[in-house]
């Protein structure tokens, strides 16, 4: 099929040009493969960011008492730190990952709207610079915790100068992430090769498509509580402000009908990456794939009906707890659907174990017990022990560090080859997995016993008796900043030539059974499928057929 | 991309961009939505009830039970003021009519137009702590230096439920003179 393509491509050669010249190119690009270069770099850039301001919050807390940094600092490294990888690196990688590889995947020749695609991410890049410059303000960077609450973030002492910045890089970023999902959703309805059904789908496009719905919804209302900070702060309005007649707990829920399907705009995305690669090194069709469409719709609709989970000690009548604290643990049930259908896909399945498998194989463990602390939590009572301490630190961080992240690094192993034509190298790959998955546990696991006896998270300074347990975290952290460096060698080195070997155009064996940037030449012609395949792979979704 | 993909593709756009718009617009309606919904007691919030002005009405004075109401006096971040209760606590009888004191001075040179809002603990209990007289039932205008003694009239009504034995009432100060 690749032969069919490369002919196809010449033929067409007088109305398609290759990219223009020099660093223009970068700026004006309307080029899907261009665009997802652009996000999953800008991403990687701002994990080693987010990931710097990590290590002076673990520094800070490698013994007791203030060494390095001044408690307001600290702040502000914890608040940015939140900001910085949730809104610049975790999700527009995953929006760079989705341009690379939809149209691929659905054999389209771009995105729906390209120009518009250019601009979402120019606008990502404004937003976060506009966040990034508050770091340098009188007063310093917000540094009442990502989740921006009233009273504390409109009191000036708090947050200087910032707070204008930080809620105009919100609205730019969530302007910016609309943008992109609704290119994504126009892409997938409208682009699709007429081969492919909805059900013929591969699970990366069809979690993306809810994702996308889910940042249409979420977004603007997260924006509206921001703005309404503003005007709270500059403008007499009280919709916070208890003086006014406001009250503070109106943000909480606001906040939270946007932050919990938030979180599973960051990880359903990852759930499409695993169910992707999973079966191509288990050469075996992923076991239940409708049961797996229909888990992350159900996923996402239970988002939208759990918020206050998030916010039990702040008082509501017992019926809520009730009600809150149930609807979350039903969460556990499309979740638990999912994490059998990967097992089952892996069982008797002739797997081999490169790095993106490897990486897959940490995330389906690790991401469970994530998903077990937190089903912990959903205990209303038990959670008013758990609130505000090291436990929840422990339970997100494993939900995303060893989930998303760790998704987004099997996710470039396993595609660059593809886009570069170069294989990288896979012992400096296994290499960086066990570090990885090793330090990732000694950073994070004691966190939760640090959570169980009553260490509060966002402090600089902490009772003597946490002493051990969090020096042990850092040097767990330690060693899992310094392996991503590993990472950042290999895509440099893959770019520039990799091992010198020569990938075939499936990269991994049978990969064209299972998904059509496979039957692609690598690496990836600038244009692809200007006319669409005339017949889709259905490995992945054999036993629905 | 043909003219009439590139018109599906820009329709469906425009569709899924209002959708966006109506969902900033739910952002803001969600607003008197939380007034609803604390109204018919899905959330509990005691503001209503707290700075409700109650009607003085004669209820039989349980002697046999005690309640405890605490009282904390707090001012934010930015009110220049003096404030404090006669008293950190006081054992009551349900049914039976109380009058506290409260002692606020302003601290500047200026008028100072000042409002205090009051919280309970638990927040169920200000369905049952009526309050006759409050500093709290409006705005509260200080001349320069001047000190005030507020009287707060209340009764705890005797249908209070057997579980509470404490209440603890929190007032603060907010300084609203800037947004008059």
């Amino acid at each position: 099929m690749s032969a069919v393509v490369a002919e196809h491509d010449e033929h067409h050669a007088d109305d398609h040009h290759g990219p223009a010249k020099g660093l223009l190119r970068w700026i004006i690009t309307t080029n899907h493969k261009d665009i997802g270069t652009l996000y999953l770099l800008f991403a990687l850039a701002m994990f080693f960011v987010g990931g710097s301001m990590a290590m002076v919050i673990r520094a800070e807390l490698f013994e007791p008492g203030l060494q390095f940094v001044d408690p307001a600092f600290f702040n502000s490294m914890t608040t940015m730190h939140a900001l910085v990888m949730v809104f610049g690196a975790v999700m527009p990688a995953f929006v760079g990952l989705a341009n690379w590889q939809i149209p691929l995947m659905i054999g389209a020749a771009d995105m729906a709207l390209p120009r518009m695609n250019n601009m979402s991410f120019w606008m990502l890049v404004a937003g976060v610079l506009l966040l990034a410059s508050t770091l340098f303000m009188e007063g310093g960077a917000p540094n009442g915790g990502w989740t921006l609450y009233p009273p504390l973030v409109l009191q000036p002492i708090t947050v200087g100068k910032a707070l204008p910045f930080a809620v105009f890089s919100v609205h730019l970023l969530g302007i910016s992430s609309i943008m992109g999902a609704i290119n994504i959703i126009a892409t997938i309805f409208n682009m699709r090769a007429p081969a492919m059904k909805l059900m013929d789908m591969p699970l990366f496009v069809w979690t993306w498509l809810i994702t996308a719905f889910l940042l249409i919804a979420v977004m603007p209302v997260f924006a509206g509580a921001v703005t309404m900070l503003l005007t709270d702060k500059f403008f007499h309005t009280s919709f916070f402000n208890a003086a006014g007649g406001g009250d503070p707990v109106l943000y909480e829920h606001i906040f939270w009908f946007f932050g919990h399907p938030e979180v599973y705009i960051m990880i359903l995305p990852t759930f499409g990456v695993a169910s992707t690669i999973i079966p191509v090194f288990a050469r075996k069709p992923l076991f239940g794939y409708a049961s797996m469409v229909w888990a992350t719709g159900a996923i996402a609709f239970l988002s939208f009906i759990v918020w206050a989970h998030h916010m039990f000690t702040v008082g509501m009548p017992l019926a809520g707890e009730l009600y809150f604290m149930y609807a979350t643990m039903l969460i556990a049930v499309p979740t638990g659907v999912k994490v059998f259908n990967w097992t089952a896909t892996m069982w008797k399945g002739a797997m081999s174990f490169e790095t993106p498998m490897l990486f897959c194989i940490a995330f389906v463990v690790l991401f469970t017990m994530g998903g077990f602390t937190g089903l912990m939590m959903a205990i209303a009572p038990v959670d008013f022990q758990y609130h505000d301490t090291y436990f929840i630190v422990a339970h997100f961080h494993y939900t995303l560090v060893p989930a998303s992240i760790f998704i987004l690094m099997a996710a470039g192993y396993f595609w660059l080859p593809k886009w570069t034509g170069h294989m990288y190298n896979e012992k400096i790959g296994q290499l960086h997995f066990w570090l990885s998955a090793i330090s990732v546990n000694i950073l994070f696991f004691p966190q939760h016993f640090l959570g169980l006896a009553g260490m509060p998270r966002r402090i600089p300074d902490y009772a003597v008796q946490f002493a051990d347990w969090n020096m042990i975290s850092s040097i767990g952290g330690f060693i899992f900043g310094a392996s991503q460096l590993l990472f950042l060698y290999i895509v440099i080195d893959t770019i520039k030539g990799g091992t010198g070997e020569k990938v075939t155009d499936e990269v991994w064996e049978d990969a064209s059974k299972h998904s059509l940037e496979w039957t692609l030449p690598s690496p990836v012609p600038y244009h692809t499928w200007t006319t669409p395949p005339a017949m889709v792979p259905t490995e992945h979704v054999l036993d629905t057929h | 991309m043909n003219e009439t993909a590139a018109k599906k593709n820009i329709k469906l756009a425009r569709t899924l961009l209002l959708v966006a718009v109506a969902m900033f617009g739910f952002g803001y309606a969600l607003v008197p939505l939380y007034d609803v919904l604390c109204e018919w007691k899905w959330i509990e919030r005691d503001r209503p009830d707290a700075i409700k002005k109650a009607p003085e009405l004669a209820y039989k004075v349980d002697l046999n039970r005690e309640v405890t109401i605490e009282f904390i006096t707090t001012l934010n971040e930015s009110t220049p003021m003096e404030f404090h209760a006669e008293k950190k606590q006081l054992k009551v009888h349900p049914g039976e009519y109380y009058t506290v004191n409260f002692y606020a001075e302003n601290k500047t040179n200026k008028v100072m137009i000042a409002r205090a809002i009051p919280s309970f603990s638990p927040a169920v209990t200000s369905r049952y702590f009526e309050k006759i007289e409050c500093f709290c039932f409006s705005e509260q205008t200080f001349n320069a230096k001047e000190a005030k003694t507020m009287p707060m009239r209340f009764v705890v009504n005797p249908e209070l439920p057997e579980q509470y034995k404490t209440i603890t009432l929190s007032y603060t100060f907010f300084d609203n003179t800037e947004n008059q």
